[in-house]
């Protein structure tokens, strides 16, 4: 009776910072799910590549600062709104900039990031043809 | 077999350093970043553009709704983002009522809040603001590209955000608000 007593004591103790936690969000879906499946899955997915302004290592999905609660929110209104995933992303973007996105965009800053490795693979091959051709020589 | 050596041009003496220079420009790179103050801060990208639109209702029966056609009376305007829960809100609080007695015009949105906690938060700190929104989802906090609270908006008479100024207003910020608004005008 005694272990029965001490185990539902440990049982509140983890139960009430959970509690506290979905007290800490007056946004309406910050820790509920969309009733459709295939539309939280579309939402989830998205969230999944979406930072939390506040805990910067995080996706708004992991996070639970408040402001990645109303992230999470507005996420998920907005998919079932039918609004697309990318529309969303784009609308975060125009007011934070592309630091808000973990899905990277070719832009005209960052296109050397995808164009350098494609240049130093062909320069790589041009290199290794003339040494064989040598080679065979 | 020695003769492919041979045609091959030889490389100058400096070339041999050149892998290990390489190397230690690569180190100094990684130090400056690694040493570098992080800056956390993400600002919004709408600076000099139209304040978005929307319309709050009030958190309190007594105090009027803030809306952002409240903006665009002709005069500059701060709109402060706050919430009660939020400690550094209650630390800028002198500093909002200063402005205040300046005659500044403050909007006031609170993020996230619950009446109770509000009511309790204005009593204790004093109410700067003209008007307050309640966002409880923290909707029109995101679409003004605001990262956090406290942050605070400088907003010109014709409903442009001319400066967002991240964290709290001490007391060194407060001549600087001043002078944002002036120059808002």
């Amino acid at each position: 009776m005694k272990l029965l007593h001490a185990f539902a004591l440990a049982l509140l103790a983890f139960a009430l910072p959970l509690a506290a936690q979905e007290a800490q969000s007056t946004a309406p879906y910050a820790y509920r799910q969309l009733d459709d499946a295939a539309q939280e899955a579309q939402a989830q997915a998205l969230m999944e590549t979406l930072r939390c302004l506040q805990c910067q290592g995080q996706s708004i999905a992991d996070s639970d600062a408040p402001i990645a609660g109303s992230m999470r929110s507005l996420v998920r209104e907005r998919i079932a709104a039918g609004e697309q995933p990318e529309a969303i992303r784009g609308w975060l973007i125009q007011r934070y900039g592309d630091y808000v996105s973990y899905a990277p965009r070719v832009t005209a800053l960052t296109w050397p990031l995808f164009a350098l490795p494609l240049a130093l693979v062909a320069l790589a091959g041009f290199l290794l043809r003339n040494r064989f051709r040598r080679g065979q020589a | 077999m020695s003769a492919p050596e041979t045609t091959r041009p030889a490389a100058p003496r400096w070339a041999i350093w050149l892998p290990l220079a390489l190397f230690l420009m690569f180190v100094v790179l990684v130090l400056v970043g690694l040493f570098r103050p992080a800056d956390r801060e993400v600002a919004s990208t709408l600076i000099d553009q139209p304040l978005p639109q929307f319309a709050l209702p009030a958190p309190l029966p007594g105090t009027p709704p803030a809306a952002s056609a409240d903006f665009a009376g002709g005069e500059p305007k701060l709109l402060n983002i706050f919430a009660s829960w939020c400690l550094p809100c209650k630390a800028e609080a002198p500093q909002l009522g200063q402005l205040a007695a300046a005659g500044v015009t403050i909007e006031g949105i609170s993020v996230r809040d619950t009446p109770e906690a509000l009511k309790a938060f204005l009593g204790q700190n004093g109410n700067p603001y003209k008007r307050i929104g309640a966002d409880d989802s923290g909707k029109v906090q995101l679409s003004l590209g605001s990262s956090g609270v406290p942050e605070t908006y400088v907003i010109d008479g014709r409903g442009r955000i001319r400066y967002q100024h991240i964290g709290e207003i001490r007391p060194e910020h407060v001549p600087m608000l001043l002078d944002k608004l002036k120059a808002a005008r």
